[in-house]
């Protein structure tokens, strides 16, 4: 149980991202999967290389997501924002399927493991794993991190702004484009830190992505849009149920059942759960 | 009425060709590739009724063929039902099953409905897959007594080749006829701004559920035709997600809203997926070249090929449509 | 003269916003009824009650004798009510024509796409769009979107017309225009009513005014008693002699 808070509070980084970029630019990010499962393999790439510490290599490659959210930014997203929702939707699907393709490749579809394990701690009869403790750590942190960032400091008021009203925005002098240019790569960071966080957890494939974009689908909409640390409540919430129900569920109905709840909780809360109501 | 449209005959033009082709050599090679091209067209042409003329994508359109499938194959093996019946009832409970999921999900809007309809995909594959009067993981068998009716195996591959063709045919005419009438007009308003459709008085809910039932229909007839020839089903062939998805890039190829632009892409992405498939150095590399040409056709020309020849020859708009 | 829509009472509430508060006015057959305010008044909330897009709290609409309230918006066609909106909403992709023929099929007559497509056609010559009528909808100009939109909700053959802000952003030739064209709209019988900032064309126009503020009723009666009204001038009009100087000219 406590094992499913620890991961849930990583399914909240992961899906801080997708929540981040939809609230800001209305973009829903389908690449989203891609690239928490580019995190996995950069994380893996990072610690055969250089042997240290994963939880240190979380900044570079966060910082790596970054880059490659800016890239994404402007190959598949800059040109579709202001057009129809499905144009962004059909046009990060697109880079989806080629970041897939190319992973693909690449990795073939055998599972990929990082064997690094820290200490974990026992309270009685239950063993907390050291590397879950780590990354449920890491994951608060992050947030915390974000939420700092969004509501402290002028780059990400300059975010807000742009969510709010790119208009306004520009009239005031914020360059829209830039904003969004950098919104998208901390969306694509998150993710990818996500997923490097993962990486030490459980074995993965190219195609272990999809699931935890599912499972970010279903926070965000509980969540609402770009609120972080509603986020990590409601990854949170969701490690719980899934710790709660899989004992007596067989596994392969767990992504139905996330996808119901996505489903029911976009028909009854159009602005999520936690949205306040206004006209 | 459709008649007089150039794309009536067109549309004959082509299922003539499909007919003549494999039959001057009695050519069985050809008539397999052909027929892959046929389904395409059928799967792509019901595809653009939601996504070219309605306005929503669905991302789950896979559905209906597999589900038909299934129970054209239920009803043949299990229940001993000619085939032609058992792909007609195949048709109508799938087009039931649409109207239900449609109840549940056609309320959504834009991207959040094309999410709900991967959820729809996601759903019927776990329920049949864990379904025990159809096979469960393993699906269902055709034995070779099944052909019998149809005067053996060797004759009812040609018999199936050619009800697709007519499946493929009536495709065409449905989305041209559709194109043309006070129903697609409807259609074209909700796809252009649903709100003002329901205050200029077109019953929204109404009109997209017919839609969604009616763009599952013929797939399902198909696929349940499909399966037959095949002599088998399971979960993992009659869902496979990434056909959906194909679905989406051969029509946004072609040009969405558009009866030949459906039948266009499809054909074209059906020959170049095939090369791929077995080319031994470009297999790896089918998901990077649908993804690289989805993305090209959304950035720069989202009218797809006939969108471009709309463009460059205006006076086309009167004959190909 | 029998009154066509009887507005009671109505109420409406967003989260803790009075959008509008006990409401209660008439229409009668064949006039044309104002209706303004400030900004935020409850004007376009009004419409949306009486078109159906909304449903009220509290309250009854009553059109033509038979009660509407909370009748949908396509039903609400139906029954001979139509509107065009603030913000213009074409269908983009479609000719001006196929737009008009949109409003012709599905309004008060359900005609067939033939019959809707030439009364789209006479409906495009009234206004006056009668060449544009290949065009597509999105490469008007902004006047010649407005008079689309007001088209395609006279294709419904209305008995009532609620026109919201129709005149915002036209220039003064443009406007001048319009006002012939909503006047040769009531001669034709339909009544009218109409949301605008425009002060000198209200005045002109209307019959009779309603003045929202704040979600409340404020005043109900002639162009003339209403921009006489000392809580009018204070609330929106600022000037007491505004009435005069408008009509003033011409």
């Amino acid at each position: 149980m406590i094992d499913g808070l620890l991961v849930g509070a990583v399914y909240g980084l992961a899906a801080m991202g997708l929540s981040l970029i939809w609230g800001v630019m209305d973009v829903i990010n389908l690449t989203h999967g891609a690239m928490i499962a580019l995190g996995m393999f950069g994380m893996y790439l990072l610690v055969s290389f250089t042997a240290l510490n994963p939880y240190l290599l979380l900044i570079p490659v966060i910082a790596i997501g970054l880059l490659l959210g800016i890239f994404v930014y402007w190959l598949a997203v800059h040109w579709v924002v202001g057009r129809a929702q499905l144009m962004s939707l059909l046009s990060t699907f697109a880079v989806n399927m080629m970041v897939i393709g190319i992973g693909t490749a690449i990795w073939s579809t055998s599972p990929y493991n990082i064997n690094f394990s820290l200490r974990g701690i026992t309270l009685g009869a239950y063993t907390f794993t050291g590397n879950h403790i780590a990354a449920a750590i890491s994951a608060v942190f992050i947030a915390l991190a974000l939420e700092l960032f969004l509501y402290r400091t002028q780059p990400g008021k300059a975010i807000r702004a742009v969510a709010d009203n790119r208009e306004a925005a520009e009239l005031m002098g914020i360059s829209s484009t830039a904003v969004l240019a950098i919104a998208f790569g901390i969306g694509i960071a998150l993710a990818v830190g996500s997923g490097a966080l993962v990486s030490t957890l459980f074995p993965f494939t190219i195609l272990s992505g999809a699931v935890y974009q599912l499972k970010s689908f279903v926070v965000t909409v509980l969540a609402g849009l770009g609120k972080p640390l509603g986020a990590l409540g409601a990854g949170v919430a969701l490690g719980l149920l899934e710790g709660a129900v899989t004992p007596f569920i067989a596994v392969s109905w767990i992504p139905l059942i996330e996808f119901g709840l996505f489903v029911v909780a976009l028909i009854l809360f159009p602005r999520g759960i936690f949205a306040r109501s206004t006209a | 009425m459709i008649f007089r449209r150039p794309m009536f005959w067109i549309t004959l033009l082509l299922a003539a060709f499909f007919i003549y082709l494999p039959l001057r050599n009695n050519d069985a090679a050809m008539r397999e590739d052909l027929i892959l091209v046929a389904v395409a067209i059928i799967l792509v042409s019901n595809l653009n009724l939601m996504i070219g003329y309605t306005g929503y994508v669905n991302f789950g359109h896979i559905v209906f063929y597999g589900l038909g499938g299934y129970v054209g194959l239920y009803l043949i093996t299990g229940r001993g039902w000619h085939l032609l019946s058992a792909a007609l009832a195949a048709g109508v409970v799938v087009s039931l099953c649409a109207l239900l999921f449609g109840l549940g999900i056609l309320r959504l809007r834009g991207a959040y409905f094309a999410l709900a309809t991967v959820g729809i995909l996601v759903a019927v594959d776990a329920f049949v897959s864990n379904f025990d009067l159809w096979g469960r993981s393993t699906g269902m068998y055709l034995s070779f007594e099944s052909y019998e009716p149809l005067g053996g195996a060797m004759h009812a591959l040609w018999v199936t080749y050619y009800l697709i063709i007519g499946v493929m045919v009536l495709s065409m005419l449905l989305s041209l006829a559709i194109k043309r009438s006070k129903f697609g007009l409807g259609l074209f308003a909700i796809r252009e701004d649903e709100d003002a459709a329901v205050v200029l008085g077109i019953n929204t809910t109404v009109y997209k559920a017919i839609i969604y039932s009616l763009s599952a229909f013929l797939p399902a007839v198909a696929g349940a035709l499909m399966f037959f020839k095949n002599g088998m089903i399971d979960p993992e062939i009659a869902f496979e997600y990434m056909l959906s998805i194909e679905g989406i890039v051969m029509l946004m190829l072609g040009g969405q809203g558009t009866v030949l632009g459906a039948a266009l892409g499809a054909g074209l992405y059906e020959r170049l997926r095939s090369y791929l498939l077995t080319s031994p150095k470009l297999s790896n590399f089918h998901l990077v070249i649908a993804g690289g040409l989805l993305l090209i056709v959304v950035l720069f020309a989202s009218g797809g090929l006939i969108g471009w020849l709309y463009k460059f020859v205006p006076r086309s708009h009167k004959v190909i449509e | 003269m029998s009154d066509l829509l009887e507005v009671r009472g109505v109420s409406k509430r967003f989260g803790g916003l009075h959008a509008v508060s006990d409401v209660s006015f008439n229409l009668h057959e064949g006039e044309i009824l104002g209706l303004i305010g400030p900004n935020g008044a409850g004007k376009t909330t009004l419409f949306n009650i009486v078109n159906g897009v909304y449903k009220p709290d509290k309250g009854t609409i009553t059109f033509a004798g038979k009660d509407i309230t909370g009748l949908a918006p396509n039903e609400a066609v139906k029954m001979g009510l139509a509107r065009t909106h603030q913000i213009v909403k074409p269908l983009n992709s479609l000719s001006v024509l196929d737009n008009v023929t949109v409003g012709a099929c599905f309004g008060r007559e359900s005609l067939g796409l033939h019959a809707a497509r030439n009364t789209a056609r006479q409906v495009l010559d009234r206004v006056g769009l009668g060449g544009r009528a290949d065009s597509s909808a999105r490469n008007l100009t902004l006047a010649g979107k407005k008079r689309l939109e007001v088209a395609r909700a006279l294709a419904a053959k209305p008995t009532l017309l609620l026109l919201d802000e129709v005149l915002a952003g036209l220039n003064p030739t443009e406007i001048t225009q319009m006002i012939e064209l909503v006047r040769k709209i009531r001669d034709d019988g339909v009544a009218v009513f109409m949301i605008e900032h425009v002060m000198q064309a209200i005045m002109k126009l209307s019959d009779r005014i309603v003045v929202l503020n704040f979600g409340k009723k404020l005043a109900e009666g002639s162009p003339m008693e209403v921009a006489g009204d000392p809580q009018v001038i204070e609330a929106y009009l600022g000037d007491e002699n505004i009435a005069e100087k408008l009509m003033e000219k011409n």
